[in-house]
């Protein structure tokens, strides 16, 4: 146990160690990261003004789906892997994950499931060109022949998925210091833990409904065709099943790097501990019984249409609790704004907007005239990137010191945030008007009266993608050159077992388990 | 036309500076917004129409007051309890009193705004006692209307052209949102739609009108409309369903109702007319120049302008099989189908005139030359009956 | 070296990235296979994929039996091992799920009842919802894609009761849950023989089981035209059921590797883990096996 990392590839390739395959579930991310932000260039540049000029529609469809499955599936929900792998054991005082070759097993599926994935595009056909919902029977009797390989991928990534949250649950329930109880938990190894939970939940029933769609296509099943005497929307209800649940997998790791942040740089602790804990879990108590709210213009029965449109606006009530313990913990702090701070900040207000619109999208009859338009593109990506990607990218800001022991350059991180913050808002801002007037989302070509507004989010989002260039090279600059520290308290009002270990943190943290009051 | 956005948008950012941009949103909207105007849901001309317009306006004000209260108290402390002015940290971390406050306010507000939303969606469920039933069939790229009862049906499909999608033809003013047909219905009558699909999920979508439903293939889903408002509304397909999802517009033509009826009395006797066409023999010339035209936006939209197909995807009818092989092949797979590609039935949807002529001239243009090259309406009326 | 104080963190390991490429080789293979291209690819993962799981387990034995896992490692494979089974309870609920709404909602939609009563006067005249359904909705308009089966699995009445062959598959499968039972209370009092006496019943039980299943499949696909393609009944039916009786396969060759294993004196009366988790895995496949019972064969 005492020694340091192994030479070479076989360091990556036969790694045990979870801060080597946090990191490379890191550098993993953020490749898939700027490969469906690529995709969304091109969308957006097709976008950019009505008529086609850059790409033909099939293939335009085939850029939402991937865009979508690379950002979900390869980007945000393996960045908070990577970040779970790299501070849950340094935060619970564990020496590494419960089970490191699992663990290593999870990060190398991706790889594999992610490039068969891509090369989709390129055989005869094209790649999934349904969306990423991949609605039942365009998905399954209109698909292109390649659909198997998205079915097949998507398996391996869901079984990457599952070994992963058993490994972190392991870990978290078994391998904390003595004394630290669940209540006495960083937020973060919480939210990490009720997520790991939904992963479980509900990655074996979107391998099922794949699996239905396997049968459909190949073997002459009738899941999802009403000649056969079953229905099409049977798949809407398998998938969001899974969907819903999924969503806030990816935003509820994002909670906790949030309730880490604010409290460091307001100098206070975290308000409403116990609160944040309860309201996380009823959150993801709720998101296995409000999956039919995706569906309100399906022709659901009444009786369902209002029990899923009153249960989805009770997820407002602890989402709301969340965002008051944080301000609150603001509130009469001494707030100092780090770049990890201000993604922050922008995180709880652009994630409240995002709740908002869905609030607004739970409506069921307003959502009659949202359902499927631009309003419900906007709504999830003030969630998506304003919520998960913005603190996952406060968390790299974060911990990224402790990881390399060299602290970031604080001048160009403040010029990606407010390049990132405005970009941001120019693209998607914009697209709640369009929604709302009309624009239905994944529409490769628009009529007149949409052209402003969509100049204007296409600029937005080439602004937004080429500021993330701008983080790469932040992060590669710290790694190779940035200022060397040596505190192990890298932020003066961080508080936590990670923040006791030496900076950079030693290969092998914990070989005895430390002591915590 | 960016600076005003960002002007717009960072306007945006703060939470007091949203007010007046929401300010903008709930001013009376324009005719036909559009550009920058284009900012919020229309009001519609419908009763359910304009209460969902209510609701979705008294919901953004909602929010819009807890935002400005939320972000209010966090603006505050973000500006002075700043650690550059000196503020010490206070250390409470917890306060009973408070959690429940924002626990119950916020399930209270839920609980109001539940009200008017239950009532609407009862409103817009209730398709009883209608005047007047259309079926509405979504297939890939375009929608049937079918009067039931009426003996009226007819397709509705994009009727831009591609030149015009494709840069080399100018963009008119209804860019992507004229049809070959509308739907016309009766102003002040309750007009219940009944949607499905052959293919894949469609979803029809006018938003003066509130309406969006799904169409979806083997299933009958109901609404209903009640137009107070001569007028054209526009609408568009909601839900993704392959290629040309973005090219199946929708419009609707609401008319007084005796200008209706005159309509609805000319298309049966203009259904009758053409069932007696399907009797009359064609030239070669007259079937070739319809069949042009019907090819153009019925087939062109997969198998490409000249036949060419999308190598992987669409078959190309240059040189095909079927296109220079025996007559009957060509009939079977244009009438009725193949079933588990997105080759519909053309039968029901078009009439035998119409292809009669479409299949003469995929066997006679771009060079295809085969045997028997001409396909008379009676032959199509033999396939559709013989089966 | 097994202390609580120092958990056992594993050298570095080819097993993992080359399970990985299994997996992977696996999905590409699998792909390719199923739009009719060659298996190859498919049965090199496979076979990658049963060596590498073999030199893992073969490896995480030998650990132990070097006395390297100590019990806190212990308790993380038991933990991993309960999730596991939960996610797979997750995988059939899909599939049990999928059989309520189309019993409860599609079906009889088509058939006119409900709130989509048009459905079936506009589309499936003719088409009256019961189940199991016997003749699809396509069929009833002159359709060949689906056809309904003859016969169904159904309850077929008191008289015939005994010839019913999911009644035999239950009382196999409950027997045998009890048999390995019996084994686990055998081996926590070390009591070998026994223990390897009733693992031999319980996976020959499992084998049995199987037969049965392939029988009753055989009569379903021959006499009965019940196949996957005659509607959401030969669907439901076959998936759940085809799936249920791939995890009795995988349980009872997890089982047979397990009787092996106490062949050898692997185990001792505190130190039995990879048995128990293949038990526990057992119990898993019974208990979807009663809900199978219910709701696809008595209430089918």
């Amino acid at each position: 146990m005492a020694h340091g990392p192994a030479k070479g590839i076989g360091r990556w390739l036969r790694a045990t160690n979870h801060k080597d395959i946090g990191t490379m579930y890191l550098w993993f991310s953020f490749t898939m990261f700027l490969l469906g932000g690529f995709f969304a260039m091109v969308i957006r540049a097709e976008l950019f003004e009505p008529g086609m000029q850059i790409v033909k529609p099939e293939f335009f469809n085939q850029m939402t789906t991937m865009h979508g499955l690379i950002m979900v599936f390869g980007a945000i929900m393996p960045v908070f892997v990577g970040l779970a792998n790299w501070m849950i054991p340094m935060m619970i005082g564990a020496p590494d994950m419960a089970l490191p070759r699992l663990n290593n097993l999870s990060f190398w599926i991706l790889p594999f499931g992610f490039s068969l994935l891509a090369s989709t595009l390129f055989m005869p056909g094209g790649g999934p060109n349904f969306g990423w919902t991949f609605y039942a029977p365009l998905s399954t009797t209109y698909a292109p022949p390649t659909v198997n390989f998205f079915i097949f991928g998507i398996h391996i990534i869901g079984a990457s998925s599952i070994m992963g949250s058993i490994n972190i649950i392991a870990t978290i329930l078994n391998l904390r210091a003595p004394g630290m109880t669940l209540m006495k938990m960083p937020l973060f190894v919480w939210t990490w833990l009720i997520t790991a939970f939904l992963l479980i939940a509900v990655m074996p029933v979107l391998a099922g409904a794949v699996t239905m769609m396997l049968m459909d296509i190949n073997f002459g099943t009738s899941f999802f065709n009403a000649a056969g005497g079953g229905d099409p929307v049977l798949f809407q209800h398998v998938f969001w099943f899974f969907g819903h649940p999924e969503v806030y997998i990816i935003i509820i790791p994002a909670f906790g790097v949030i309730s880490a942040i604010i409290p460091t740089f307001s100098r206070k602790p975290l308000f409403g501990y116990s609160s944040m804990v309860y309201a996380t879990a009823a959150i993801a108590f709720l998101s296995f019984i409000v999956w039919a709210h995706h569906m309100f213009t399906v022709g659901m029965p009444l009786a369902g249409e209002l029990y899923f449109m009153y249960a989805t606006m009770l997820i407002a009530v602890p989402t709301g609790v969340k965002v008051f313990n944080w301000i609150t913990t603001m509130f009469r702090g001494a707030i100092t704004y780090e770049t990890p701070m201000l993604f922050a900040i922008a995180f709880v207000i652009l994630f409240t907007i995002g709740g908002f619109t869905g609030l607004m999208l739970a409506i069921a009859p307003a959502d009659i005239q949202y359902q499927d338009s631009y309003f419900v593109v906007a709504h999830f990506h003030y969630v998506m990137v304003a919520g998960a990607l913005f603190s996952s990218t406060a968390a790299v800001y974060y911990w990224i010191p402790k990881w390399t022991g060299r602290m970031y350059n604080e001048a160009m991180g403040k010029v990606h945030f407010w390049v990132s913050f405005v970009a941001f808002n120019v693209t998607f801002f914009p697209q709640h008007f369009l929604g709302l007037a009309g624009m239905p989302r994944r529409y490769a070509d628009y009529s007149l009266q949409f052209a402003d507004w969509n100049m204007v989010s296409s600029i937005g989002a080439f602004a937004y993608g080429a500021s993330q260039l701008l983080f790469l090279y932040n992060v590669i600059a710290t790694i190779v050159a940035g200022r060397k520290i040596s505190d192990p308290k890298v932020w003066e009002g961080a508080e936590g077992l990670e923040w006791t270990v030496p900076t950079p943190a030693p290969y092998h943290t914990f070989s005895t388990p430390p002591a915590f009051k | 036309m960016v600076s005003k956005a960002k002007r717009l948008v960072t306007g945006g950012i703060g939470a007091l500076a949203l007010l007046p941009l929401i300010h903008a949103i709930a001013a009376e909207p324009a005719a036909q917004p559009e550009g920058w105007n284009l900012l919020n849901m229309p009001k519609g001309v419908t009763s359910v129409s304009q209460n969902v317009y209510d609701i979705h306006m008294v919901v953004i004000w909602i929010c819009v007051w807890i935002g400005v209260a939320v972000f209010g108290v966090m603006f505050y402390s973000m500006f002075a309890h700043r650690k550059s002015r000196g503020h010490q940290p206070a250390n409470f971390h917890e306060s009973t009193k408070v959690e429940l406050a924002w626990t119950i306010i916020p399930a209270l507000i839920l609980i109001v705004m539940a009200f008017p939303a239950t009532k609407s969606l009862k409103h817009l469920y209730d398709t009883s006692e209608a005047d007047l039933d259309i079926k509405i069939t979504g297939s890939q790229w375009k929608w049937r209307y079918d009067y039931l009862g009426k003996d009226v049906g007819f397709m509705s499909q994009l009727a831009t052209s591609q030149a015009s999608i494709y840069g080399t033809a100018p963009k008119t003013e209804f860019y992507l949102e004229e049809v070959t047909e509308p739907l016309v219905i009766p102003v002040g009558k309750k007009v219940r739609l009944l949607m499905t699909a052959t293919d894949v999920i469609h979803s029809w979508w006018v938003p003066d009108l509130a309406v969006k439903r799904d169409a979806i293939p083997g299933f009958v889903n109901e609404t209903w409309a009640r137009v107070d408002k001569p007028g054209i509304y526009r609408g568009r397909c909601a839900e993704l369903c392959g290629k040309d999802h973005a090219f199946m517009p929708i419009v609707v033509n609401a008319v007084p109702e005796a200008e209706f009826n005159t309509w609805l009395a000319k298309k049966q006797s203009e259904a009758v007319a053409l069932r007696a066409l399907t009797e009359k023999t064609f030239t070669r010339d007259e079937l070739m120049t319809k069949g042009e035209a019907v090819f153009a936006h019925t087939c062109a939209g997969c198998h490409g302008a000249t036949g060419e197909g999308i190598p992987g995807v669409f078959p190309a009818l240059k040189g095909s099989k079927i296109a220079l092989g025996p007559v009957a092949g060509h009939l079977n797979i244009v009438v009725n189908g193949k079933s588990g590609t997105a080759m519909q039935a053309f039968g029901a949807q078009l009439s035998e005139v119409d292809l009669a002529a479409v299949i003469t001239y995929e066997r006679n243009a771009w060079g295809n030359k085969s045997e028997d090259n001409i396909v008379q309406p009676v032959d199509v009326f033999k396939v559709k009956k013989g089966q | 070296m097994a202390s609580e104080s120092s958990y056992y963190v594993p050298e570095n390991s080819w097993i993992p990235v080359l399970t990985a490429t299994s997996l992977g080789s696996m999905a590409l293979g699998a792909g390719l296979f199923v739009q009719g291209k060659t298996p190859l690819i498919l049965l090199a993962g496979v076979t990658l994929l049963a060596c590498v799981l073999f030199t893992w387990f073969s490896t995480v034995i030998g650990e132990n039996m070097r006395g390297m896992t100590n019990a806190q490692v212990k308790r993380s494979f038991t933990m991993a091992m309960g999730w596991f089974i939960f996610s797979e309870v997750m995988f059939f609920a899909a599939f049990f799920g999928a059989l309520f709404y189309v019993r409860v909602l599609a079906v009889p939609w088509l058939g006119g009842e409900g709130e989509k009563a048009m459905t079936n006067s506009l589309l499936w005249q003719g088409f009256s919802a019961q189940w199991p359904v016997m003749q699809t909705p396509d069929q009833v308009l002159g359709g060949t894609k689906f056809v309904g089966p003859h016969e169904n699995m159904g309850f077929p009445g008191w008289g015939k009761v005994l010839e019913w062959l999911p009644l035999w598959n239950t009382i196999l499968l409950l027997t045998s849950s009890w048999t390995v039972h019996i084994a686990h209370h055998a081996m926590k009092h070390g009591n070998r023989t026994r223990f390897n006496v009733f693992l031999a019943i319980t996976v020959a039980l499992g084998l049995a089981f199987v037969a049965v299943q392939y029988r009753e499949y055989h009569e379903a696909y021959t006499t009965m035209g019940l196949t996957l393609k005659s509607g959401i009944y030969g669907t439901t039916f076959f998936m759940l059921t085809g799936f249920h009786g791939f995890h009795v396969c995988l349980g009872a060759f997890m089982l047979s590797i397990q009787l092996l294993r106490g062949l050898k004196g692997h185990f001792k009366p505190d130190d039995q883990f990879g048995f128990e988790a293949s038990s526990w895995y057992w119990h898993f496949v019974d208990v979807v096996w009663l809900g199978l019972f219910i709701f696809v064969y008595v209430l089918g």
